[in-house]
């Protein structure tokens, strides 16, 4: 085994966002593919701490910016556990298929 | 191999696994135990790289927070014990077939692209320093997108609140009339 260095995470945070991708395209449950996106979200935050690590450890930027992430992912799973749940009020159901009538 | 190795190997495999599981298991209330235990593991990659701070915000928000929150949209819509409706295999294959290659895509990209990692990796940003870099307002502070996403935040709950309120004019349900 190697010493895990930049490419190791750099590797896994590709493969979490591709595991998301892949939930967010095979599934039609709206709180499934809610968890999917949930998945892409600390893909990418991880990706950000690791090049802040590695790359320009004299700096913070890496860290705002999954601040900031982290804190705009909560606001966004809230507002759609609220649409959900509202949702799920009016139709008995989650799945996507049935919410077509959304866009009108 | 080095203690420091084998955890990083142990948090890869429990990370990727229970991610795995995560989009695939077909009890929802699984697939969202899984999902804890992907964030956990993310949360024990920020404590490898030793930052510990956005770690300690990674266990508070997602995996105190988020997790909850959907476990709960989980015992509001769901029925015990029923599992999600079998999705067609094309649909399956295809998925796993675009993602892969994707992925493949990125990670040839990825090992052809040199990045010049800097030697010195011990300096770790303390949370004094974090702090009063989110609160300055010189050149290269964060003040202003602080701001931003705490009138983000505030719009998002309001949202939230009036999105799931009931309207008031909405004809009583069932329960409502058995009562009455």
């Amino acid at each position: 085994m190697i010493t895990p260095g930049l490419y190791h995470i750099l590797f896994i945070s590709t493969a979490l966002f591709f595991i998301g991708m892949y939930g967010f395209f095979a599934r039609k449950n709206l709180i499934t593919m809610l968890m999917s996106i949930e998945l892409i979200l600390n893909s990418v935050n991880l990706n950000f701490i690791a090049f802040n690590k590695y790359l320009w450890p004299g700096r913070l930027d890496g860290v705002f910016f999954t601040i900031f992430i982290i804190a705009i992912a909560a606001a966004e799973a809230a507002v759609a556990i609220a649409i959900i749940i509202n949702l799920y009020r009016s139709h008995k159901s989650i799945d996507v298929e049935q919410t077509e009538e959304m866009k009108y | 191999m080095t203690g420091s190795t084998i955890i990083f190997y142990l948090l890869a495999l429990l990370t990727l696994v229970s991610a795995v599981l995560a989009v695939t298991s077909r009890q929802i209330f699984r697939a969202a135990i899984y999902l804890l235990f992907t964030l956990i593991g993310i949360a024990g990659f920020y404590f490898w790289m030793q930052y510990d701070f956005i770690a300690a915000v990674q266990i508070i928000v997602y995996v105190g927070g988020i997790t909850v929150l959907i476990i709960f949209s989980i015992f509001l819509t769901q029925q015990a014990g029923e599992l999600l409706p079998k999705q067609k295999i094309g649909r399956q294959v295809f998925a796993a077939a675009a993602v892969f290659c994707s992925f493949a895509l990125v990670m040839l990209q990825m090992i052809n692209h040199h990045f010049t990692v800097t030697a010195d990796q011990s300096t770790t940003p303390t949370i004094a320093a974090i702090g009063e870099k989110m609160l300055a307002t010189t050149e290269d502070g964060y003040a202003l997108p602080f701001e931003v996403v705490s009138i983000l935040l505030l719009a998002a709950m309001i949202g939230c609140i009036v999105i799931a309120m009931r309207p008031e004019d909405t004809l009583p349900n069932e329960q409502d009339l058995q009562q009455k």
